[in-house]
């Protein structure tokens, strides 16, 4: 699947005991909103789109993400108000229209497609982290996006951090795996983000199931138990880069990683012998 | 005289005019007459179009038509170029190329958009067809560029090889070296979107010897020099694809370029512009006249370097451009370029944290304003209202595909904070002839309404983030008598809407329907009540949806034999 890999990541909440506050995803009723979120909004300063939001509460409801870097607004629709979740916390896009239940042709559903917003961002000084981006939308063709990926619009100074604007998809295979995945590797910072994010996208295929409606990720059991089956013996995280080899990620600094990689592979332990002595070379050999 | 004999003379006529008859559409409705003329016009179709590939099989493609020269066929929905379609879902061409191997042995062009190619299938169809010509692929994945060296070795009367915007590894530019040295018939060369290098060497000569070359598009790897030297062996192109275009030139090197530009009497459109600066826009002042067609979505402009160009290009039919040129820029469109048909505005940089230029409701209002004649638009915007859309149309009543991109989803008209409701429904009341539309910004069933009351020519339709109600989708159902495709995402339409189509979907080509709120029960309903429909399911893995994806479409062939386990045909 080409999914944004965190677009229904249930929370920052299931990753390990960082500071969470900033990122936390809420879901108001109607016309309301968290004044936490409204203050964090002013304060980033980033105001860029926060004109064009949404303010007629009495007619939709919205929700962004709080951190400030959420630029996607969604609105409910107009008219009747809708039943939410009602422990608030967002995991799928559909998780208002499974509570409703079938045939609900009155209602008013929320759509909201999430991204989790690795919790570096708060820092203005940082790069500027990925938006909050929903699959598919403004609708535009891969080509362009990687184009405009790498040619950034504007020469100005600040250049250097447009370009990381842009996507970078690639695909992702896991051992025994049905089918491929694409991951944007611009909505990482780390290692660790990407990591968590592939766990939660291949848990399904380790585990042998999905429980409904993400409990999968939400059940601290079957993550840990894949976390111990990615960073222990059964599997290790590989990609190719540009000059055609594979490699073991982790090995190089993060943006550089970034821009080598072309596309990753899940692969059991034992058929992955021999990939970390190319990779020191490989780095050595560059330096 | 007595009916067979006349109907021997009208078969006689037929035979005669039907080699002139080319759209499909006309072919359809002559085979529709009676069965003689269903016979005759069979055997003489040597172009066929398959808008989608799941709908007929290939061999019931070359059971009605003996002797297919050109094919065109389509596959993924279209929202694959979205990523909403998984990877392998399907679409393959092999099958299809394995039957024609058998009953086309002397096929010409095959075209193919968003199907799955594999290097082994470019290799299958360069050594199958000894005539074959002309290659083109849109939007497919699947193949390397040693696919493409397997076309340049074997294809020997190939004319055209249009490579587009495919999702493909490009491993290396040796296919460009694959072309025979003796090779010359090449008419179309289009490798705009491929990364790697070429060998420009082996690019010179190659454009040196194909003297019937009409459209060269080479990528931005290409560099201005380079360009110049090509365009002297060609002053006969019709399309040119420049390389980069940002080279700094000293002015001898300049006027080398202006010249050679001087030189293509014939060329009509001129897209790549990679990275352009306005200096060197300035060398096709003496070809900006007689453009028709300026592709500038991958040059990033500002609005002077913009406004400086159009200057030259008064006779502009179709401009493409980025939103970098903002409003201002858009109001040089507006004054320069009063024949303009066709204007697609995309967005530099959409998923932009700083982003404080684009284009707005203005940059639109001013375009309408100078290009009466404006009948294509695709425009990507920040902000729009109600009554700048209303005033649009007024201005341009001939709009044929409208398609607007508020790009936050569901926003209202910023000003009044209403839906966008009012817009949608000037555009259907006052554009009569409008065969395609695209919506967004917040919409109630209100926009739907209008559009199943006054969008009769509609054909195609897509939504997104849109709707109230099950009644929203019901009325384009019921008032839509020429839709074709209906493609919708993240709107609250469910079992009761899709089920209102009933009648409907087997005059339709195909209907997707993602994040919406359909249930297994509506899709398997709807599945028991028109088994000539293919109904399929894609199972999304992450969230256990088992009815996040819906593609509907009408089918000969019955369920896909090919399906992968993630797509269930109920």
């Amino acid at each position: 699947m080409s999914l944004q890999t965190e677009e229904k990541a249930p929370t920052m909440e299931t990753n390990k005991g960082l500071n969470l506050k900033a990122t936390e995803l809420r879901l108001g009723l109607p016309g309301s909103e968290s004044p936490e979120r409204n203050n964090s909004e002013e304060k980033d300063g980033k105001s860029g789109y926060s004109h064009l939001v949404t303010s007629g509460a009495k007619r939709v409801f919205s929700d962004t993400i709080n951190g400030g870097s959420g630029k996607w607004v969604f609105s409910g629709n107009a008219g009747s108000d809708g039943e939410v979740a009602q422990n608030g916390a967002l995991f799928s896009p559909r998780g208002g229209a499974k509570i409703l239940g079938g045939g609900g042709a009155e209602s008013n559903i929320v759509k909201e497609s999430v991204v989790s917003v690795p919790e570096k961002k708060k820092d203005q000084a940082a790069p500027h982290a990925a938006k909050t981006q929903v699959v598919g939308w403004p609708p535009i063709r891969s080509f362009r996006k990687n184009s405009m990926a790498i040619n950034p619009p504007k020469n100005d100074s600040d250049a250097e951090e447009k370009l990381n604007s842009g996507c970078l998809y690639v695909k992702v295979s896991m051992d025994g795996a049905p089918y491929l995945r694409k991951v944007d590797l611009k909505t990482y910072s780390s290692y660790f983000e990407l990591s968590s994010g592939l766990e939660k996208m291949f848990s399904c295929f380790t585990i042998g199931q999905c429980t409904s409606h993400g409990a999968t990720a939400r059940d601290g059991l079957s993550e840990s138990r894949l976390v111990d089956l990615l960073h222990g013996s059964e599997y290790v995280l590989t990609y190719e880069d540009k000059d055609g080899d594979w490699m073991l990620v982790g090995d190089v600094p993060w943006n550089m990683f970034t821009e080598t990689c072309k596309r990753m592979r899940i692969m059991k332990s034992c058929d992955a012998t021999g990939l970390a002595p190319r990779a020191m070379e490989k780095c050595r050999n560059r330096n | 005289m007595d009916p067979s004999t006349k109907l021997t003379k009208e078969i006689e006529v037929l035979k005669q005019v039907l080699p002139l008859i080319t759209s499909h559409k006309d072919r359809n409705s002559v085979s529709q007459v009676c069965k003689d003329f269903y016979h005759v016009e069979r055997c003489s179709r040597t172009k066929v179009f398959i808008g989608n590939c799941y709908a007929v099989s290939p061999e019931m493609v070359a059971r009605r038509f003996p002797n297919i020269r050109s094919v065109t066929l389509k596959g993924k929905p279209r929202f694959a170029d979205f990523n909403l379609v998984p990877e392998n879902w399907g679409a393959d061409v092999h099958s299809w190329l394995v039957v024609f191997a058998e009953f086309y042995p002397f096929l010409e062009e095959l075209r193919l958009k968003r199907m799955t190619v594999s290097d082994a299938s470019l290799e299958f169809l360069a050594t199958s067809f000894t005539e074959f010509r002309a290659l083109s692929l849109s939007s497919c994945d699947g193949f390397s560029t040693d696919g493409l060296e397997a076309i340049a070795t074997h294809c020997k009367a190939l004319t055209e090889l249009d490579i587009q915007e495919n999702d493909i590894d490009d491993v290396s530019g040796d296919w460009l070296s694959c072309f025979p040295e003796d090779f010359a018939s090449l008419e179309v060369l289009n490798f705009s979107s491929l990364n790697t290098d070429v060998s420009f060497d082996v690019l010179e000569d190659l454009v040196c010897r194909c003297k019937s070359l009409r459209v060269l598009k080479v990528n931005k790897n290409i560099s201005l020099e380079q360009l110049q030297r090509l365009l002297v062996w060609t002053p006969q192109l019709i399309e040119l694809g420049t390389g980069s275009f940002n080279q700094e030139l000293v002015p001898r090197q300049f006027q080398m370029l202006e010249s050679a530009f001087d030189n293509c009497k014939n060329l009509s459109t001129i897209s790549g512009l990679w990275e352009a600066t306005s200096q060197n826009l300035a060398a096709l002042y003496p070809v900006s006249a007689r453009l028709s067609f300026l592709n500038l979505s991958y040059a990033n402009l500002q609005s002077s370097a913009l406004a400086e160009l159009l200057a030259h290009c008064s006779n502009l039919r179709r401009l493409w451009v980025l939103d970098t040129v903002e409003d201002k820029g858009l109001e040089a469109v507006g004054s320069c370029c009063p024949f303009l048909e066709e204007l697609r505005v995309f967005p530099a940089g959409p998923f932009d944290q700083d982003m404080d230029y684009g284009v707005t409701e203005s940059g639109l209002v001013a375009v309408s304003n100078g290009c009466r004649r404006l009948k294509y638009v695709l425009y990507f915007c920040m902000q729009m209202t109600n009554d700048a859309v209303a005033t649009v149309v007024q201005n341009c009543p001939d709009f044929t595909h409208f398609r607007l991109c508020i790009m936050n989803p569901s926003q209202p008209d910023y000003l009044t904070n209403e839906p966008m409701d009012e817009a949608f429904g000037a555009v259907v009341k006052n554009c009569t002839n409008l065969e395609r539309l695209s919506l967004s910004g917040l919409l109630t069933d209100l926009t739907f309404e209008y559009i199943g009351k006054y969008a009769k020519k509609l054909e195609i339709l897509s939504v997104a983030f849109a709707g109230s109600s099950d009644l929203g989708m019901q009325q384009v159902l019921e008032g839509c008598p020429m839709l074709r495709k209906l493609e919708i995402r993240d709107c609250p339409f469910g079992d009761a809407a899709l089920l209102s189509g009933l009648d409907k979907y087997e005059s339709m080509r195909s209907l997707w329907m993602s994040t919406c709120n359909l249930t297994m029960t509506g899709c398997k309903e709807l599945a028991k009540e028109r088994p000539r429909l293919n109904v399929e399911v894609i199972k999304d893995e992450e969230t256990d949806e088992e009815t996040d994806k819906v593609y509907v479409y009408r089918s000969l062939a019955g369920p896909r034999s090919d399906a992968p386990p993630f797509v269930v045909s109920l």
